[in-house]
Protein backbone atom coordinates (compact mmCIF):
# COMPACT_ATOMS: atom_id res chain seq x y z
CA UNK A 1 0.00 0.00 0.00
CA UNK A 2 1.57 3.29 -1.05
CA UNK A 3 1.14 6.58 0.72
CA UNK A 4 0.27 9.56 -1.44
CA UNK A 5 3.32 11.63 -2.37
CA UNK A 6 5.44 9.90 0.24
CA UNK A 7 6.79 13.11 1.72
CA UNK A 8 4.79 13.63 4.88
CA UNK A 9 6.26 11.36 7.57
CA UNK A 10 2.84 10.81 9.09
CA UNK A 11 1.55 8.99 6.02
CA UNK A 12 3.69 5.89 6.45
CA UNK A 13 2.26 5.21 9.88
CA UNK A 14 -1.27 5.85 8.66
CA UNK A 15 -0.85 3.47 5.72
CA UNK A 16 0.68 0.74 7.87
CA UNK A 17 -2.11 0.92 10.43
CA UNK A 18 -4.80 0.05 7.89
CA UNK A 19 -5.56 -3.67 7.86
CA UNK A 20 -6.55 -5.68 4.80
CA UNK A 21 -9.11 -8.43 5.33
CA UNK A 22 -9.38 -10.92 2.44
CA UNK A 23 -12.74 -12.15 1.19
CA UNK A 24 -14.90 -9.58 2.96
CA UNK A 25 -17.77 -8.93 2.48
CA UNK A 26 -17.54 -11.66 -0.15
CA UNK A 27 -14.88 -13.89 -1.78
CA UNK A 28 -12.33 -12.04 -3.88
CA UNK A 29 -12.69 -8.67 -2.16
CA UNK A 30 -9.68 -7.40 -0.20
CA UNK A 31 -11.38 -5.18 2.39
CA UNK A 32 -9.50 -2.10 3.58
CA UNK A 33 -10.22 -1.95 7.31
CA UNK A 34 -9.69 1.43 8.97
CA UNK A 35 -10.70 0.23 12.44
CA UNK A 36 -7.08 -0.63 13.20
CA UNK A 37 -6.14 2.96 12.40
CA UNK A 38 -8.68 4.10 14.99
CA UNK A 39 -6.96 1.92 17.59
CA UNK A 40 -3.79 4.00 17.20
CA UNK A 41 -4.60 7.42 18.66
CA UNK A 42 -1.55 9.07 17.14
CA UNK A 43 -2.27 7.74 13.66
CA UNK A 44 -5.95 8.69 13.91
CA UNK A 45 -5.01 12.20 15.05
CA UNK A 46 -2.49 12.50 12.21
CA UNK A 47 -5.18 11.45 9.71
CA UNK A 48 -7.52 14.18 10.90
CA UNK A 49 -4.70 16.74 11.07
CA UNK A 50 -3.71 16.08 7.45
CA UNK A 51 -7.27 16.85 6.31
CA UNK A 52 -7.64 19.84 8.62
CA UNK A 53 -4.37 21.37 7.43
CA UNK A 54 -5.59 21.12 3.86
CA UNK A 55 -9.07 22.56 4.43
CA UNK A 56 -8.96 25.07 7.25
CA UNK A 57 -8.14 28.07 5.06
CA UNK A 58 -10.59 27.12 2.32
CA UNK A 59 -13.76 28.62 3.83
CA UNK A 60 -15.54 25.29 4.00
CA UNK A 61 -18.93 25.78 5.67
CA UNK A 62 -20.17 22.15 5.49
CA UNK A 63 -18.56 18.78 6.01
CA UNK A 64 -20.86 16.04 4.71
CA UNK A 65 -20.05 12.55 5.99
CA UNK A 66 -21.31 9.39 4.34
CA UNK A 67 -22.82 6.77 6.65
CA UNK A 68 -21.32 5.10 8.54
CA UNK A 69 -17.53 5.34 8.40
CA UNK A 70 -17.73 8.89 7.09
CA UNK A 71 -19.28 9.68 10.49
CA UNK A 72 -15.97 8.76 12.13
CA UNK A 73 -13.74 11.05 10.03
CA UNK A 74 -16.12 13.88 9.13
CA UNK A 75 -17.06 15.30 12.55
CA UNK A 76 -13.49 15.76 13.86
CA UNK A 77 -12.64 17.62 10.65
CA UNK A 78 -15.81 19.74 10.88
CA UNK A 79 -15.11 20.61 14.52
CA UNK A 80 -11.53 21.63 13.78
CA UNK A 81 -12.41 23.89 10.85
CA UNK A 82 -15.61 25.33 12.37
CA UNK A 83 -17.96 23.86 9.75
CA UNK A 84 -21.39 22.25 10.09
CA UNK A 85 -21.48 18.46 9.98
CA UNK A 86 -24.19 16.94 7.80
CA UNK A 87 -24.78 13.18 7.85
CA UNK A 88 -25.63 11.55 4.51
CA UNK A 89 -27.64 8.44 5.34
CA UNK A 90 -29.26 5.25 4.11
CA UNK A 91 -33.03 5.50 3.62
CA UNK A 92 -35.38 6.09 6.54
CA UNK A 93 -32.72 6.87 9.11
CA UNK A 94 -33.02 10.67 9.06
CA UNK A 95 -36.18 12.00 10.75
CA UNK A 96 -38.13 14.82 9.15
CA UNK A 97 -37.94 16.06 5.57
CA UNK A 98 -35.22 14.65 3.36
CA UNK A 99 -34.14 14.66 -0.25
CA UNK A 100 -33.04 11.38 -1.83
CA UNK A 101 -30.61 10.37 -4.53
CA UNK A 102 -30.58 6.89 -6.02
CA UNK A 103 -27.31 5.38 -7.19
CA UNK A 104 -26.12 2.16 -8.84
CA UNK A 105 -24.48 -0.75 -7.10
CA UNK A 106 -22.78 -3.66 -8.78
CA UNK A 107 -26.15 -5.39 -8.58
CA UNK A 108 -29.17 -3.14 -8.08
CA UNK A 109 -29.41 0.32 -6.59
CA UNK A 110 -29.25 2.07 -3.24
CA UNK A 111 -30.47 5.43 -2.00
CA UNK A 112 -28.75 8.19 -0.05
CA UNK A 113 -30.64 10.86 1.91
CA UNK A 114 -29.86 14.31 3.27
CA UNK A 115 -31.97 16.58 5.46
CA UNK A 116 -33.82 19.40 3.77
CA UNK A 117 -32.47 22.67 5.16
CA UNK A 118 -29.15 21.29 6.38
CA UNK A 119 -27.20 22.71 3.47
CA UNK A 120 -27.96 26.15 2.01
CA UNK A 121 -27.35 27.66 -1.41
CA UNK A 122 -23.87 29.13 -1.40
CA UNK A 123 -22.47 26.73 1.19
CA UNK A 124 -18.98 25.39 0.36
CA UNK A 125 -18.92 21.67 1.08
CA UNK A 126 -16.39 18.94 1.69
CA UNK A 127 -17.58 15.34 1.36
CA UNK A 128 -15.84 12.78 3.54
CA UNK A 129 -15.82 8.98 3.53
CA UNK A 130 -13.25 6.44 4.69
CA UNK A 131 -12.67 5.05 1.20
CA UNK A 132 -13.48 5.63 -2.47
CA UNK A 133 -13.97 2.52 -4.59
CA UNK A 134 -16.19 2.92 -7.68
CA UNK A 135 -17.19 6.43 -6.65
CA UNK A 136 -20.93 5.69 -6.78
CA UNK A 137 -21.61 6.74 -3.20
CA UNK A 138 -19.56 9.93 -3.43
CA UNK A 139 -21.23 10.79 -6.71
CA UNK A 140 -24.66 10.53 -5.05
CA UNK A 141 -23.47 12.75 -2.22
CA UNK A 142 -22.19 15.35 -4.70
CA UNK A 143 -25.57 15.39 -6.43
CA UNK A 144 -27.48 15.90 -3.19
CA UNK A 145 -25.35 18.87 -2.25
CA UNK A 146 -25.50 20.43 -5.69
CA UNK A 147 -29.26 19.94 -5.87
CA UNK A 148 -29.69 22.36 -2.97
CA UNK A 149 -27.46 24.95 -4.60
CA UNK A 150 -24.25 24.41 -2.67
CA UNK A 151 -20.77 23.94 -4.07
CA UNK A 152 -18.73 20.78 -3.58
CA UNK A 153 -15.16 22.00 -3.10
CA UNK A 154 -13.56 18.57 -2.80
CA UNK A 155 -14.10 14.95 -1.81
CA UNK A 156 -11.77 13.61 0.85
CA UNK A 157 -11.09 9.96 1.71
CA UNK A 158 -8.48 8.16 3.75
CA UNK A 159 -8.08 5.47 1.07
CA UNK A 160 -8.49 5.21 -2.70
CA UNK A 161 -8.69 2.03 -4.79
CA UNK A 162 -7.43 3.56 -8.03
CA UNK A 163 -8.06 0.49 -10.18
CA UNK A 164 -11.79 1.00 -9.69
CA UNK A 165 -11.49 4.47 -11.26
CA UNK A 166 -13.78 6.17 -8.79
CA UNK A 167 -11.92 9.42 -9.32
CA UNK A 168 -13.22 9.53 -12.91
CA UNK A 169 -16.81 9.25 -11.71
CA UNK A 170 -16.53 12.46 -9.76
CA UNK A 171 -16.45 14.52 -12.93
CA UNK A 172 -14.85 17.87 -12.33
CA UNK A 173 -14.82 17.49 -8.56
CA UNK A 174 -11.35 17.06 -7.10
CA UNK A 175 -10.52 14.12 -4.86
CA UNK A 176 -7.94 14.15 -2.07
CA UNK A 177 -6.80 10.89 -0.49
CA UNK A 178 -4.08 9.95 1.95
CA UNK A 179 -3.41 6.37 0.91
CA UNK A 180 -3.70 4.52 -2.41
CA UNK A 181 -4.20 0.77 -2.45
CA UNK A 182 -3.70 -1.29 -5.56
CA UNK A 183 -4.90 -4.54 -4.01
CA UNK B 1 -28.00 15.51 36.32
CA UNK B 2 -25.47 17.59 38.25
CA UNK B 3 -25.99 21.21 39.21
CA UNK B 4 -22.70 22.22 37.61
CA UNK B 5 -23.73 21.10 34.17
CA UNK B 6 -27.17 22.70 34.36
CA UNK B 7 -25.62 26.04 35.20
CA UNK B 8 -22.98 25.80 32.52
CA UNK B 9 -23.75 28.56 30.01
CA UNK B 10 -23.00 26.22 27.12
CA UNK B 11 -25.98 24.03 28.01
CA UNK B 12 -28.57 26.49 26.72
CA UNK B 13 -27.15 26.39 23.20
CA UNK B 14 -26.92 22.61 23.24
CA UNK B 15 -30.48 22.02 24.48
CA UNK B 16 -31.98 24.52 22.09
CA UNK B 17 -30.34 22.92 19.08
CA UNK B 18 -31.90 19.49 19.58
CA UNK B 19 -34.97 19.10 17.41
CA UNK B 20 -37.96 16.92 18.27
CA UNK B 21 -39.58 15.20 15.29
CA UNK B 22 -43.04 13.78 16.09
CA UNK B 23 -44.16 10.35 14.94
CA UNK B 24 -40.72 9.09 13.90
CA UNK B 25 -39.90 6.28 13.27
CA UNK B 26 -43.53 5.45 14.01
CA UNK B 27 -46.68 7.19 15.33
CA UNK B 28 -46.49 8.24 18.95
CA UNK B 29 -42.70 8.48 19.15
CA UNK B 30 -41.22 11.96 19.70
CA UNK B 31 -37.80 11.51 18.10
CA UNK B 32 -34.88 13.48 19.58
CA UNK B 33 -32.93 14.62 16.54
CA UNK B 34 -29.31 15.66 17.17
CA UNK B 35 -28.57 16.51 13.53
CA UNK B 36 -29.63 20.11 14.15
CA UNK B 37 -27.04 20.29 16.95
CA UNK B 38 -24.39 19.25 14.41
CA UNK B 39 -25.36 22.19 12.20
CA UNK B 40 -24.24 24.60 14.92
CA UNK B 41 -20.49 24.17 15.09
CA UNK B 42 -20.16 26.04 18.39
CA UNK B 43 -22.89 23.97 20.06
CA UNK B 44 -21.38 20.75 18.69
CA UNK B 45 -17.93 21.78 19.95
CA UNK B 46 -19.41 22.67 23.37
CA UNK B 47 -21.04 19.23 23.54
CA UNK B 48 -17.71 17.51 22.91
CA UNK B 49 -15.87 19.85 25.30
CA UNK B 50 -18.27 19.02 28.15
CA UNK B 51 -17.52 15.31 27.74
CA UNK B 52 -13.78 15.87 27.29
CA UNK B 53 -13.56 18.03 30.42
CA UNK B 54 -15.20 15.25 32.39
CA UNK B 55 -13.05 12.38 31.09
CA UNK B 56 -9.64 13.74 30.20
CA UNK B 57 -7.99 13.02 33.55
CA UNK B 58 -9.61 9.65 34.16
CA UNK B 59 -7.17 7.43 32.29
CA UNK B 60 -9.72 6.27 29.77
CA UNK B 61 -7.92 4.18 27.16
CA UNK B 62 -10.96 3.22 25.02
CA UNK B 63 -13.96 5.13 23.75
CA UNK B 64 -16.53 2.71 22.32
CA UNK B 65 -19.14 4.29 20.08
CA UNK B 66 -22.40 2.66 19.10
CA UNK B 67 -23.35 2.64 15.42
CA UNK B 68 -24.22 5.02 13.92
CA UNK B 69 -24.77 8.22 15.92
CA UNK B 70 -22.23 7.13 18.52
CA UNK B 71 -19.72 7.38 15.66
CA UNK B 72 -20.37 11.12 15.51
CA UNK B 73 -19.71 11.88 19.19
CA UNK B 74 -17.24 9.15 20.17
CA UNK B 75 -14.27 9.90 17.87
CA UNK B 76 -13.92 13.60 18.75
CA UNK B 77 -13.92 12.64 22.44
CA UNK B 78 -11.38 9.85 21.83
CA UNK B 79 -9.09 12.15 19.88
CA UNK B 80 -9.18 14.83 22.55
CA UNK B 81 -8.41 12.47 25.43
CA UNK B 82 -5.86 10.33 23.56
CA UNK B 83 -7.92 7.14 23.67
CA UNK B 84 -8.56 4.47 21.05
CA UNK B 85 -11.90 4.58 19.27
CA UNK B 86 -13.72 1.26 18.93
CA UNK B 87 -16.86 1.06 16.77
CA UNK B 88 -19.64 -1.22 18.03
CA UNK B 89 -21.65 -2.31 15.03
CA UNK B 90 -24.71 -4.10 13.72
CA UNK B 91 -24.04 -7.64 12.50
CA UNK B 92 -22.05 -8.23 9.35
CA UNK B 93 -20.44 -4.79 9.18
CA UNK B 94 -17.11 -5.36 10.93
CA UNK B 95 -14.64 -7.39 8.85
CA UNK B 96 -12.56 -10.09 10.49
CA UNK B 97 -13.12 -11.75 13.83
CA UNK B 98 -15.82 -10.33 16.09
CA UNK B 99 -17.67 -11.12 19.29
CA UNK B 100 -21.44 -10.66 19.35
CA UNK B 101 -23.96 -9.74 22.03
CA UNK B 102 -27.68 -10.22 21.46
CA UNK B 103 -30.14 -7.89 23.11
CA UNK B 104 -33.90 -7.52 23.33
CA UNK B 105 -35.94 -4.88 21.50
CA UNK B 106 -39.55 -3.92 22.08
CA UNK B 107 -40.42 -6.52 19.44
CA UNK B 108 -37.76 -9.08 18.65
CA UNK B 109 -34.05 -8.79 19.16
CA UNK B 110 -30.90 -7.23 17.74
CA UNK B 111 -27.18 -7.83 17.98
CA UNK B 112 -24.11 -5.69 18.55
CA UNK B 113 -20.58 -6.71 17.51
CA UNK B 114 -17.04 -5.69 18.46
CA UNK B 115 -13.70 -6.65 16.93
CA UNK B 116 -11.67 -9.26 18.73
CA UNK B 117 -8.39 -7.71 19.84
CA UNK B 118 -9.62 -4.12 19.77
CA UNK B 119 -9.94 -3.93 23.56
CA UNK B 120 -7.57 -5.58 26.03
CA UNK B 121 -8.20 -6.84 29.56
CA UNK B 122 -8.13 -4.10 32.20
CA UNK B 123 -8.56 -1.26 29.76
CA UNK B 124 -10.74 1.57 31.08
CA UNK B 125 -13.61 2.22 28.70
CA UNK B 126 -16.20 4.88 28.05
CA UNK B 127 -19.32 3.94 26.05
CA UNK B 128 -20.83 6.72 23.94
CA UNK B 129 -24.13 7.07 22.10
CA UNK B 130 -26.28 10.04 21.16
CA UNK B 131 -29.20 8.96 23.35
CA UNK B 132 -30.23 6.44 26.00
CA UNK B 133 -33.82 5.21 25.83
CA UNK B 134 -34.48 1.76 27.32
CA UNK B 135 -30.76 1.12 27.81
CA UNK B 136 -30.78 -2.14 25.85
CA UNK B 137 -28.11 -1.09 23.37
CA UNK B 138 -25.84 0.40 26.03
CA UNK B 139 -26.21 -2.71 28.14
CA UNK B 140 -25.14 -4.87 25.17
CA UNK B 141 -22.17 -2.57 24.61
CA UNK B 142 -21.11 -2.85 28.25
CA UNK B 143 -21.40 -6.62 28.09
CA UNK B 144 -19.09 -6.78 25.07
CA UNK B 145 -16.44 -4.71 26.82
CA UNK B 146 -16.68 -6.66 30.07
CA UNK B 147 -16.52 -9.98 28.25
CA UNK B 148 -13.02 -9.10 27.05
CA UNK B 149 -11.99 -8.05 30.55
CA UNK B 150 -12.21 -4.29 30.23
CA UNK B 151 -13.73 -2.00 32.86
CA UNK B 152 -16.60 0.23 31.83
CA UNK B 153 -15.94 3.47 33.67
CA UNK B 154 -19.08 5.26 32.53
CA UNK B 155 -21.69 5.52 29.77
CA UNK B 156 -22.05 8.96 28.19
CA UNK B 157 -24.96 10.20 26.09
CA UNK B 158 -26.09 13.60 24.91
CA UNK B 159 -29.75 12.87 25.74
CA UNK B 160 -31.59 10.68 28.24
CA UNK B 161 -35.28 9.76 28.15
CA UNK B 162 -35.63 9.18 31.91
CA UNK B 163 -39.22 7.91 31.68
CA UNK B 164 -37.87 4.79 29.94
CA UNK B 165 -35.62 4.03 32.93
CA UNK B 166 -32.60 3.07 30.85
CA UNK B 167 -30.32 4.16 33.67
CA UNK B 168 -31.49 1.15 35.69
CA UNK B 169 -30.39 -1.27 32.97
CA UNK B 170 -26.74 -0.33 33.20
CA UNK B 171 -25.87 -2.90 35.88
CA UNK B 172 -24.94 -0.24 38.38
CA UNK B 173 -22.56 1.57 36.04
CA UNK B 174 -22.76 5.34 36.07
CA UNK B 175 -24.44 7.28 33.28
CA UNK B 176 -23.63 10.85 32.38
CA UNK B 177 -25.94 12.84 30.11
CA UNK B 178 -26.18 16.47 29.12
CA UNK B 179 -29.92 16.74 28.43
CA UNK B 180 -32.98 15.01 29.87
CA UNK B 181 -36.12 14.86 27.77
CA UNK B 182 -39.48 13.91 29.23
Amino acid sequence: MASQGGQDPRLAKIASSIRVIPDFPKPGIMFQDITTLLLNPEAFKDTIDLFVERYREQNISVVAGVEARGFIFGPPIALAIGAKFVPMRKPNKLPGEVISEEYSLEYGTDTMEMHVGAVQPGDRALIVDDLIATGGTLCAAIKLIERVGAEVVECACAIELPELKGRDRLGDKPLFVLVSSDI
Amino acid sequence: MSADKDEDPRMYGIKSRIRVVPDFPKPGIMFQDITTLLLDSKAFKDTIDLFVERYKDRNISVVAGIEARGFIFGPPIALAIGAKFVPLRKPGKLPGEVISEDYVLEYGKDCLQMHIGAVQPEERALVVDDLIATGGTLCAAMNLLERVGAEVVECACVIELPDLKGRERLKGKPLYVLVESH
